[in-house]
């Protein structure tokens, strides 16, 4: 234990250049060359943008999709793999650059989001890999002289009929210089060997050594960390600042104003906080102050009472409601809610003359980039972002706004170096982008047997696309579809339908979170007809089916989820089970939970059992994962999360007030997938909508006590019981 | 200048005492596994272990080891039971908790080697992971204590 390392700031420097060089995180420009058309290097078979295979035969995929836990650094190399038909240990991962060829295939743009990544990708992977194969065999074929039809593909090397066989890698140089067929034939379901198998994720390897590198773990030389001090309301704005006790603080090198409030530039994340601390800074806090969720929760409830605009109008309501044998009239609340990933928002920018890079955990990079041109006013192609791995996104980091990347290119630009801004956990819970709050009125009307027979749904909430460029002034009786999502759709056999929008604009600013709509909507509508079979004197489940078709997939999964759960089996005293499902991005997913309500209104879920049917299957192993994941999502939203206003002010600021599921909170999960044959669906989001309902409708079930507003708190299931 | 044993060799790191151990580690060290989650000892992203001890690095000035020994993710073996039952079990998702998880997990499995599920629970409390890899946890530690999961629910 006598060597003593002497680390100075140089020297780390110096060895983070040697680590940079090294890193698998692929800042490779090789890459963009190939994008943009320019020469590969002549060994290097890379016959579009999404692969290439070097002559040492390692196969690396570019990946045009965040990774943020949900598996894409797995789940694409695998549709890549399969049509290449080369050994899976030879794959490589590398994150794409800002491309035109790495967009979206269907937002155009290159984002990460909506539960997309396998269903848009899925055709494109698959021709990338089957493109390669083709070429690989027709190279082997001419250096053997011999056809095409008599060589084929086999782990990794082509093969002739004859028995000879050549590794991809000493055909990466050939096929290179083959021309690229138009026209390719992808596998029968049936020849498959990889795609729908538990393959271990690539990136699990870094993320357990803790070599994996985040946003918050990229170094440059020279680089600074600032943190901003942002107003304490929304829409806020900087009166005057005295920057002189921070200015004392050891490490701090500069202070000065930037759009979203007042940077304080320092050699480290220490110096920067102490700096901040110091800062003495006079707000103006503007409309937001009047806001609180009280006044919020009546305004809300109020609008809920009058007409909005029409989302879907079906039959005649009007009529329909007053005739009908039974009413219920339902109101369901659910708040803001942070996504509060684990790593706290950062973004590392280097501006140099005639180029910026950036470093940052982006969900859009398109979006960032171009946010930064504008800028910098360098042209878009001379700004490069390098997507590193995301501590969680869960839709934070996909964001029109350009929120925390617009910022950190501001305070690059002033502190005329390279700076890494980031947000501590305060930052994160305070600053807005939040699922919007929202209120839902469910008034339906039942026929003598208990059956819906109109159905009128209002809602009421802030439009995440209206003020965005996706709808900059949308018109007073303009539909977000993501404001409606889950409800407008709704799968039960009712005659009359109308959903009403009421979008009211308020300034807190809001995002699409995990599952967006789907998160509120599911919530009251599976609340809503759990509460009709109860009012029918009917099972949950046998309502349910008996208002779908004989035939669906919303059925399948609501009848594999009870029939695994055990439904309608024998329960102790205060337990109880609940059901719901729901369909969102493709998918259908229903849950039962079980739960135990003790005398102290403890609520505790046991255990969720999962039936999902998202068609076709990639990766079982990451199916279940990311059902596992947004269980417990769920269940932190239906149990604890709500970030609340007071005088404009946040009152939660970090996981003591703003509390996420803990290990000891987490019931045991059953995931069973529906073998399917039907097109990919996502998993990265349907999975969290039919959570907080299946709990509210097992609490019932538990107690008779019906919660409609989120989160079901302890306080708030004692305060029902006091009513009692 | 503070001197701190790190990983089984001796660092000395040019910062007020006062600093966290979670900064220096990170911001001047360059040992970058250990992660920054909160700040404020509520969460666990930044656990490493102080004499074989899981503690949260935000929550002690680095001023304050003194002749302790720190462990960080890098230094726990890549062999390692637990690091090894983590691949197995699939747990990482994003993963940045993961370093926290694991060197809270070994802790617990040298004080405990054969905890029950209400031991895992109440040693891993202190740990958050938003990706919610909490039952793969539970197994990877029964894995890596030894024993078998029952298998079926989680
Ligand atoms: S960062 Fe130390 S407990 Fe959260
Ligand atoms: S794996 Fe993402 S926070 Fe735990």
């Amino acid at each position: 234990m006598s060597d003593i390392v002497r680390v100075t700031r140089r020297d780390l420097l110096k060895s983070e250049l040697v680590l940079g060089g090294g890193l698998i995180l692929g800042f490779h420009l090789p890459v963009l060359r190939v994008a943009s058309g320019a020469e590969p290097s002549p060994d290097v078979f890379a016959p579009n943008a999404f692969l290439r295979i070097g002559p040492d035969g390692l196969v690396t995929v570019v990946i045009n999709k965040s990774e943020m836990g949900q598996g894409v650094y797995t789940s694409l190399p695998m549709l890549v793999a399969e049509e290449l038909a080369c050994d899976w240990k030879t794959v490589r991962f590398e994150p794409a650059p800002v491309d035109p060829a790495y967009n979206h295939a269907k937002f155009g743009t290159q984002v990460t989001g909506g539960s997309t990544s396998v269903r848009t990708e899925w055709e494109r992977l698959s021709k990338a890999g089957a493109t390669a194969r083709m070429m690989l065999i027709a190279a082997a074929a001419s250096g053997w002289k011999a056809e095409p039809k008599d060589c084929r593909a086999e782990n990794g090397s082509v093969v002739h009929a004859d028995g000879r066989r050549t590794a991809y890698g000493k055909l990466a140089g050939a096929a290179a210089k083959l021309p690229v067929p138009k026209e390719v034939a992808l596998k029968a379901r049936a020849d498959r060997k990889l795609v729908g198998q538990r393959v271990h994720r690539l990136d699990s390897p870094a993320k357990v050594e803790g070599s994996a590198l985040f946003g918050l773990d990229v170094r440059v030389p020279g680089m600074l960390t600032a943190l901003v001090a942002r107003p304490p309301v929304f829409g806020g704005t900087v009166v005057s600042f005295d920057a002189a006790k921070a200015k004392a603080v050891p490490g701090v090198k500069a202070i000065f104003q930037v759009p979203s409030g007042v940077a304080v530039v320092a050699a480290d994340f220490h110096s920067a906080k102490r700096g901040r601390e110091a800062l003495e800074v006079a707000w103006a806090d503007g409309a937001g102050a009047k806001l609180s969720t009280d006044g919020m929760l009546s305004d809300y409830a109020g609008l809920a009472s009058t007409p909005g605009a029409v989302a879907r109008k079906e039959g005649d309501v009007a009529h329909a409601f007053p005739r009908a044998a039974k009413r219920i009239v339902s109101d369901y609340a659910v708040p803001y809610l942070a996504h509060a990933p684990m790593e706290p928002l950062n973004c590392l920018v280097d501006i140099k003359k005639g180029s910026c890079e950036i470093w940052t955990g982006s969900q859009a990079q398109t979006w960032d980039r171009d946010a930064a041109a504008k800028i910098t006013g360098l042209p878009p192609e001379k700004v490069s972002l390098h997507t590193t791995l995301l501590g969680g996104g869960f839709g934070r980091r996909a964001n029109p706004a350009s929120d925390f990347v617009s910022e950190a290119v501001h305070v690059a630009k002033g502190a005329g170096a390279p700076v890494k801004v980031v947000w501590t956990r305060e930052d994160d819970i305070r600053g807005g982008f939040y699922r919007p709050m929202w209120h839902s009125r469910i008034a339906a009307g039942f026929d003598t047997e208990g059956r819906p027979v109109s159905w009128a749904h209002t809602l009421v909430g802030q439009s995440i696309l209206g003020g965005t460029p996706f709808m900059p002034n949308p018109a007073a009786d303009w539909i977000d579809e993501t404001s409606v999502e889950g409800a407008k759709e709704l799968p039960y056999t009712v005659a009359n339908i109308q959903v009403d929008l009421h979008s009211p604009k308020q300034p807190v600013p809001v995002l699409w979170w995990r599952s967006v709509g789907h998160s509120h909507t599911a919530f009251a509508v599976e609340s809503f007809i759990d509460e009709a079979a109860h009012a029918a004197k009917k099972d949950p489940l046998e309502y349910r089916l008996s208002l779908l078709p004989a035939v669906s997939r919303r059925r399948g999964v609501l009848e594999l989820a009870a029939k695994k759960a055990g439904w309608g089996s024998p329960m102790p005293k205060g337990h109880g089970r609940g059901i719901a499902a729901h369909e969102s991005f493709g998918s259908f997913i229903a849950y039962v939970a079980e739960l135990s309500l003790d005398s102290d209104s403890q609520l505790r879920v046991r255990k969720v059992v999962c039936a999902i049917d998202c068609g076709e299957v990639v990766n079982p192993g990451i199916i279940e994962a990311q059902m596992e994941s947004a269980v417990a999502f769920g269940l932190s939203a239906a149990l604890h999360g709500a970030i609340t206003l007071k005088s404009g002010r946040v009152v939660q600021g970090s996981f003591d007030d703003y509390p996420i599921l803990r290990m000891g909170e987490a019931p045991g999960i059953e995931v069973h997938i529906v073998s399917s044959t039907e097109a990919p669906g996502g998993v990265g989001e349907p999975g969290v909508p039919p959570v907080a309902p299946a709990v509210a409708n097992a609490l019932y079930a538990a107690s008779g006590i019906r919660l409609r507003s989120l989160p079901m708190t302890t306080d708030a299931i004692r305060a029902e019981r006091r009513k009692a | 200048m503070v001197s701190l044993s790190i990983n089984g060799k001796q660092y000395q790191a040019d910062v007020p005492p006062d600093v966290p151990l979670l900064w220096v580690l990170r911001d001047h060290l360059g040992f970058t596994g250990t992660k920054f989650g909160c700040g404020e000892g509520l969460c666990g992203a930044c656990t490493v272990h102080i004499d074989g001890k899981a503690e949260f690095s935000c929550q002690i000035a680095a001023g304050d080891v003194g002749t302790r020994k720190v462990t960080t993710v890098e230094g726990l073996p890549a062999t390692h039971p637990v690091k090894a039952a983590w691949i197995e079990e699939e747990v990482s998702q994003c993963g940045y908790c993961q370093p926290g998880q694991i060197m809270r997990a070994a802790a617990l499995l040298a004080a405990h080697p054969d905890p029950d599920d209400a031991a895992i629970d109440e040693g891993m409390d202190p740990n958050l992971c938003r990706c919610g890899t909490y039952p793969r946890i539970r197994k990877a530690i029964r894995r890596a204590a030894g024993k078998t999961s029952p298998g079926g629910a989680a």
